[in-house]
């Protein structure tokens, strides 16, 4: 018979932290999300009813209960800016991720390829940017791509355009300051995947006849698979929510579900409503973590 | 004509000389072993064999062709890598067809020779495994398959065994050599292991700071080391430095400061000074608790000198003897073991006469 060896007490608690953190940070304030996502909402303080109260006793947290209801989910479904938020997030997200990694991928690769000490200096460079302020940045390019601003600069005397070119408030400018921001998070995943790959794997390729070409795509790219998925989960779940991207760069006329969720929640002050976008948000985004964590299980067991 | 010819290769890295003038044949039909310690060039060598390094000196002509400014995956040679370089998403069939398909080979005719290369290295049933479900013999043999399977004129071994246990390793050297021997092909390995090269090889090249230092059968390289640092690095060896003060045919008389006078054979190749080193094998010291005498046993001048046993250790086949002579030197001695009752075996403290022949002294430069 085998004894089972169990872990010390400090190894146990260590186990359970995350989870404690996860309760503690995200189920918890979920919970009352999805609960004031099922309240109706009044000109009151707070600006939602009902408000559950454990000093009123047994019987007023069972009305409470009985008040909540799904309507909001409901006038979801009626009004269509919704459902169109929903689709622009999505589509947004897609092709700003698809864009990502177009030019994540290259980077990394000849990233991973430099030799060690020009690695860490090439690293650093992409970090860079986050020592200044993700906002500022960004208004730094609505300084580049205004009316006047630099890039209409450049273009007149290079006598490209004879006229200044209209960026600001356009899909073109919101795509580029998404691309420009979130490009740290494809790199890093997929340069931390291709710097892991044993030299030798691509040796014995090309020994065995492969052409560089080849060992890129029978080797290289099949092997940094995780490494993709990685960063473009990374990417497309938080642009799908992005808010002051496409607030700051893109025009009005369509809005990401971000957008849109901050109209109901700071403008119309409707807390319930915003609370059901968010608690749809969320299970939209669940959808491809779970394809994903699937996936990969797929993987492990045909490997078994 | 040597199927491959290395002609002057020369390798540097900023300034250290990788490999610094190499030039070897190497036969069709032969198991060639590269040996040295680590960094003495050996795998640098390989490399560039494997055309993963670009010699910046030299030619490697492969049945005359020279194959040094061809990319890896022109070369009709073969590789298996040191930690094997199996894919890992591939299965171990895939993994052995992927040189095959490279090559542009028909899917019937590749299954085919999959088969064979499976039989051959004996991984039935396994063929669908990826490598991460075999253990390490294994992936060995996954990894041998698939440099087999292109047929290459030579096939290059880095390290093959390294990754194996003492027990697997032994069997899997003869399994080696037994392919080796059946397939005809040319195989060159590199080891720093050098009952490895010994226990598989034709001939070896022992290498040391980028040089090839010597090139012999096993056999010769151990009893004719070319030089002091071969005759230290193959096998165990006492040393004893001194002056030639007498010549006679066939016979050097040396004046040691250890071990007082030694008459040697004389080496073959003059040597170049008079201060030279006799090498004597363990083994080739032979121990007794009266030696024979010196005045009956003239003819052969037997070299003796006494001392007192320091140290035995009992390895099983033999016995290390270690002895300090009255001169304060140590020698080493070992003896079979070849009665299981042993009656005469020697205990620490005790005095013996330590005696060798002359034909057992190899004498170099020192």
């Amino acid at each position: 018979m085998s004894t089972r060896r169990t872990f010390s007490r400090p190894a146990r608690l260590a186990a359970i932290a995350p989870y404690v953190w996860m309760a503690l940070f995200f189920l918890v304030p979920f919970g009352f999300i999805v609960k004031i996502s099922l309240s109706q909402t009044v000109i009151a303080q707070p600006p939602y009813t009902p408000v559950f109260s454990i000093t009123d006793g047994w019987a007023a947290i069972r009305d409470a209960f009985a008040a909540l209801s799904a309507d909001n989910f409901r006038l979801l479904r009626s009004d269509d800016i919704y459902l169109l938020s929903y689709l622009r997030s999505i589509v947004v997200a897609a092709t700003s991720t698809a864009i990502l990694l177009a030019i994540g991928y290259p980077i990394a690769y000849g990233m991973a390829r430099l030799p060690r000490r020009w690695q860490a200096i090439a690293m650093l460079l992409v970090i860079v940017p986050f020592w200044t302020s993700f906002l500022i940045r960004i208004y730094a390019w609505i300084n580049i791509l205004q009316h006047d601003g630099l890039l209409n600069q450049i273009l007149l005397a290079l006598h490209l355009v004879s006229q200044p070119v209209v960026w600001l408030s356009t899909d073109s400018a919101m795509y580029l300051g998404i691309v420009y921001s979130y490009l740290p998070f494809m790199i890093l995943p997929l340069y931390a995947t291709l710097a892991r790959m044993e030299p030798a794997l691509e040796e014995a390729a090309a020994d065995l006849g492969a052409s560089p070409r080849e060992i890129f795509w029978l080797l290289t790219f099949p092997l940094s698979l995780p490494g993709v998925g990685a960063g473009v989960l990374l990417c497309f779940i938080p642009i799908v929510g992005e808010f002051v991207i496409p607030d700051l760069l893109a025009g009005s006329q369509s809005l990401m579900i971000g957008q849109t969720l901050w109209l109901e929640f700071f403008t119309n002050k409707d807390w319930p409503v915003a609370s059901s976008i968010a608690v749809v948000l969320l299970v939209v985004l669940l959808l491809p973590l779970l394809l994903y964590d699937r996936l990969q299980r797929r993987q492990l067991e045909a490997g078994r | 004509m040597p199927v491959l010819r290395i002609e002057g290769l020369v390798k540097t890295f900023g300034s250290f000389r990788a490999v610094d003038g190499v030039s070897l044949d190497i036969h069709a039909g032969e198991f060639f072993a590269l040996l040295g310690p680590s960094g003495c060039g050996k795998t640098t060598l390989l490399r560039m064999l494997a055309g993963f390094e670009t010699p910046d000196e030299g030619r490697i002509l492969l049945a005359g062709n020279d194959i040094a400014p061809m990319l890896p995956h022109e070369r009709p040679v073969n590789m298996m890598f040191q930690n094997y370089a199996l894919f890992p998403h591939l299965s171990a069939y895939d993994n052995i067809a992927f040189g095959l398909r490279r090559a542009g080979m028909a899917r019937g005719e590749i299954a085919s020779r999959v088969a064979e290369m499976v039989a051959l290295v004996r991984l039935d049933g396994l063929e669908k495994r990826k490598p991460d479900q075999l253990s390490g013999g294994q992936k060995q043999r996954v990894a041998l398959a698939r440099a087999l399977a292109r047929r290459p004129q030579v096939l290059l071994l880095d390290e093959p065994m390294a990754a194996l246990d003492k027990k697997l390793r032994e069997s899997t050297q003869t399994e080696l050599m037994e392919l080796q021997r059946r397939l005809g092909m040319t195989f060159i390995i590199v080891t720093h292991d050098q009952d490895e090269a010994m226990t598989v090889a034709n001939r070896i090249g022992v290498m040391d700071a980028g040089r090839l230092e010597q090139v012999a059968t096993p056999r010769r390289l151990y009893e004719e080391p070319a030089s002091r640092w071969i005759a230290e690095f193959v096998g165990d060896v006492n040393l004893f430095e001194g002056e030639v003060t007498g010549r006679e045919p066939h016979r050097l008389t040396i004046a040691t400061g250890d071990a007082g006078k030694i008459v040697a054979a004389a080496p073959l190749m003059p040597l170049s000074e008079s201060a030279v080193v006799v090498a004597i094998r363990p083994e080739k010291v032979r121990l007794a608790r009266r030696g024979p005498a010196t005045d009956a046993l003239s003819a052969h001048a037997i070299n003796r000198m006494e001392g007192v046993v320091i140290e035995a250790n009992y390895l099983g086949g033999t016995t290390i003897y270690k002895l300090k002579l009255d001169s304060g030197a140590i020698v080493r001695a070992a003896a079979a073991n070849t009665a299981r009752l042993d009656v005469d075996a020697y205990g620490v403290g005790q005095r013996v006469v330590a005696w060798f022949t002359p034909d057992d002294c190899v004498v170099l430069d020192r």
